[in-house]
């Protein structure tokens, strides 16, 4: 069969046709995933590939990829039909997936693993010189600074993100797809990031781009797809749709309302209080108050020590110095155990390396905070199944199966997942730390909701997020760090993008911290 | 990714537990049914009590070594720990008959002895891995060639024989029975029975799996992890203990010999029963049957010339990979595509 240019292709913008997935059907044993998909990847342009958690999108592009064959319909490059039995031959034809978890060997250097398996040999041995050469010159080209050398364990999950592109640039891809390339990125790694896709698309490169962030859809592709539910919903220049539109494409309805209504009220008592709290090399001097039903955010760049901060608080860290009071009594917390019985919860960012056990189904992992509630001496099943059953209403988790393995949930459901599992404990105050990433819009909003349910309720919340947004859209205050300090706690109108980056950057606020310490 | 997709994936997996929880049993009856066939004689009750009682020692420690691995560590030390315990209530026991004569009590005695090194034992293999960071592997390791030692020393290179007159009341612990059924059998199935309540039914057990899944998910669910871990080595050391008062009154002696590569069997039978080597998932029942299978296979050795003896450790050694490769379900997925 040749190219018979029809019903998938849409008026592009780029160049020459490369790859086309027709009429694409996935089914996993009885279930179906995708319908009738169709996309086009040219030369020289980004297409987004945009949907809901669980649209399909990953699905999708691990038949384009080789990493899974499609029940019906063809995969079409360079107007001849191919089939990838899996990814190599995927590669062999310059189709290369990133993954959203990133396929490195920890224990392996930068340079042995953007060469794995693809060893540079002289004779018989390794050119360990020309590989170092070649992937300096790869990481330069990304204005990485990771030496070669450096062990990929070592590394920030960012500089693991650089070494995964240089490692697909150095396989010669001319097809990219990179699947939510950037949620794990600062906002400059992000800008470098796009910086390298323009060049790739100058080059001729067809790539397509995986996310939920609306904005960076709108920065970076030319041509979006939405799916939904496993079908194709509309292809279309970015151009000609607004986020709005995207949004509602993506859901399926408006989202009326993001962010809830709340109330804030800071005569309320404090609940928490957090004095000249250190930690080694990381924290200096931290205090801030908490008050009840409140959300207080934390903001301030990656490596500004909110997430020490806040482990040091519940327990995991120990600190070097500090008090920390609990309705005006001193608490002494030095185990997650005892912040547990102070009614303090910690909701990790890492919810698959520390959150989730991810071998398990949902009632293991749903109770195990909380294990003392459901027997001391004998585990009582039926409680457990009856607190799943609770957990599964009241944050609306869609396990089409209850006995699925936690893995296998998209981002979205092991997120409210780990949310019911935190709140079992039924603490007074809860630190959630990056509450949405990697999780598409219409689940955060219901997270969003979730939280101001908890203040509703009278309970208070500590939000750590890198999402501005968010960070607007649900705090009362604002505290900001950079360096390990908390240089100012921003309140009223000066909660706002540019007050968080002065006091983030180190350009404001080192009063705010003398003003705060001494209060 | 989407709910349906999930549901998909998990049809697969589904069959795979099943054939986890099936798989060591169906391979029992199969074993059962190619000793029948080989020889009439296998299914006496002479001979299946022969197999079960044999069963008992690697089958008591095997249960306490799937509450370790469950937890995601290894015990290597458990055949020098078994060979030293006994070695040490020789001594005791040989001891007392002066003071205390060759009754119950000095039995007792050795008894409790037992219990009190086996705990120690344990706590140390616990205790030095957790608390000291090192590797569980390289820990048991040391201690293997410790508790070996200690028994050769104790045994001035040769073999410790206990003292005629306690076989004579200690006896019935091994070569006794309680409505038929041989005493080793007895403590088998309690110490199987109490350590399926424990892993399956307790905060414990759950706490086991969890730390052998992910250690940092647990630590951040406000779970003992140190704790934890160490009790499973000190219930390993106690699996030992019981293991080994059983054993005392069988052979009567102790030397450096004793309980060599038990570990292994130990390890063999838990891994034979489905329990995942890298932690996560544990079975005690699947480890019951891996010990019995172990024991089995020799058996029909025995009955059969087709085969010679010699090569028992080869056959388990096949029957231990083929039981891990059927278990990881995925031969059949690779098959289909």
């Amino acid at each position: 069969m040749t190219d018979t240019a029809g019903d998938a292709v849409d008026p592009g913008i780029g160049g020459e046709l490369r790859l086309s997935g027709r009429k694409i059907c996935k089914s996993f044993g009885p279930a179906q995933v995708l319908f009738d998909v169709s996309i086009d990847l040219r030369a020289g342009e980004v297409h987004a590939l945009l949907g809901e958690n669980g649209a399909g999108k990953s699905t999708l592009v691990k038949i384009l990829s080789g990493y899974h064959q499609p029940t019906e319909g063809e995969l079409v490059l360079d107007g001849a039909n191919v089939s990838f039995a899996d990814s190599a031959v995927g590669e062999a034809h310059g189709v290369i997936l990133i993954h959203q978890e990133l396929n490195l060997a920890e224990q392996l250097t930068v340079e042995e693993n953007i060469f794995l398996g693809r060893e540079i040999k002289r004779g018989w041995f390794l050119d360990k010189v020309a590989m170092r050469a070649e992937a300096k010159r790869l990481l330069s080209q990304l204005q990485c600074n990771v030496d070669p050398r450096a062990r990929i364990r070592d590394l920030a999950v960012s500089d693991r993100q650089m070494v995964e592109i240089a490692k697909a640039l150095s396989k010669k891809a001319d097809i990219l797809i990179l699947d939510e390339p950037t949620a794990v990125l600062t906002g400059r790694e992000v800008d470098i990031l796009f910086d390298q896709i323009r060049r790739l698309r100058e080059q001729g490169v067809a790539i397509l781009y995986i996310s939920h962030k609306l904005d960076e859809i709108k920065a970076i592709a030319d041509r979006v797809t939405v799916l939904r539910d496993g079908r194709h919903i509309i292809t279309e220049p970015v151009a000609e749709l607004t986020k709005d539109d995207m949004a509602r494409l993506m859901v399926g309805r408006d989202i009326t309302q993001m962010f809830p209504d709340r109330v804030s009220d800071t005569s309320a008592p404090i609940v928490l209080s957090v004095r000249d709290l250190s930690l080694a090399g990381q924290v200096r001097d931290a205090s801030f108050d908490l008050h009840k039903g409140e959300v207080l955010g934390f903001a301030g760049i990656v490596g500004a020590g909110r997430t020490a901060l806040m482990e040091a608080i519940i327990g995991l860290r120990e600190k070097s110095s500090g008090v920390i009071e609990r309705n005006g009594k001193p608490v002494r917390i030095s185990s997650l155990q005892d912040a547990k019985d102070c009614g303090i919860a910690y909701l990790t960012k890492d919810r698959k390396g520390s959150g989730l056990l991810l071998n398990m189904d949902m009632r293991p992992n749903l109770t195990l905070l909380a294990l003392e509630k459901f027997g001391r001496v004998i585990l009582d099943r039926k409680a457990e199944e009856a607190a799943l059953e609770r957990a599964i209403a009241a944050f609306d988790i869609r396990a089409a199966d209850r006995k699925a393995k936690v893995g296998d949930f998209s981002g979205g459901n092991q997120q409210k997942l780990l949310l019911a599992k935190v709140m079992e404990t039924d603490p007074d105050i809860v630190i959630i730390d990056e509450p949405t990433r990697g999780i598409d819009i219409g689940t955060k909003s219901q997270i969003y909701h979730f939280i101001g349910d908890l203040t509703d309720r009278g309970k208070s919340v500590i939000l750590l997020s890198s999402e501005m947004p968010e960070m607007l859209g649900l705090s009362d205050r604002i505290a900001v760090m950079a360096a390990g300090r908390i240089t100012g706690i921003l309140e009223g109108n000066d909660r706002n993008e540019h007050e968080i980056m002065r006091h983030a950057t180190g350009i404001s606020g080192q009063e705010g911290v003398s003003v705060h310490e001494r209060t | 990714m989407s709910g349906l997709e999930r549901s998909g994936q998990n049809a697969s997996s589904r069959f795979s537990i099943d054939f986890k929880a099936l798989g060591p049993f169906l391979a029992l009856v199969l074993l059962f049914i190619l000793g029948t066939s080989i020889n009439d004689a296998f299914l006496s009750s002479g001979n299946l009590s022969n197999i079960f009682t044999r069963s008992a020692f690697i089958g008591i420690i095997a249960v306490g070594a799937t509450f370790v691995i469950t937890a995601g560590g290894i015990d290597l030390s458990v055949g020098s720990m078994a060979a030293f315990i006994s070695g040490a209530m020789i001594v005791v026991m040989n001891g007392l008959v002066e003071t205390l004569g060759p009754g119950l009590e000095t039995v007792l005695i050795g008894v409790v002895l037992s219990i009190v090194l086996g705990i120690g034992a344990g706590a140390i293999n616990g205790l030095v891995s957790t608390k000291g960071k090192i590797e569980a592997f390289i820990v048991t390791l040391g201690t293997m060639g410790i508790y070996r030692s200690l028994v050769t020393y104790m045994a001035d290179g040769g073999t410790l024989s206990l003292d005629f007159e306690i076989r004579g009341t200690y006896r019935p612990v091994y070569y006794g029975d309680l409505l038929g059924i041989p005493v080793p059998v007895l403590v088998f199935l309690a110490v199987a029975v109490a350590g399926y309540v424990l892993l399956n039914m307790t905060p414990f057990g759950r706490k086991c799996f969890a730390i052998g899944s992910n250690e940092q998910v647990a630590r951040y669910s406000a779970i003992h992890v140190d704790r934890v871990k160490t009790m499973t080595y000190v219930i390993q050391g106690i699996c030992v203990s019981v293991a080994t008062i059983i054993y005392v009154p069988r052979l009567g002696s102790a030397s450096s010999s004793t309980g060599v590569l038990w570990e292994l069997e130990a390890i063999a039978a838990v891994i034979i029963g489905g329990t995942m080597l890298k932690g996560g998932y544990g079975r005690i029942w699947g480890t019951v049957i891996g010990a019995i299978m172990l024991t089995t296979i020799g058996n029909i050795l025995n009955l059969t010339d087709a085969i010679s003896n010699y090569l028992n450790g080869a056959v388990q050694g096949l029957i231990i990979i083929v039981a891990v490769f059927l278990q990881r379900g995925d031969w059949r997925r690779k098959k289909s595509k």
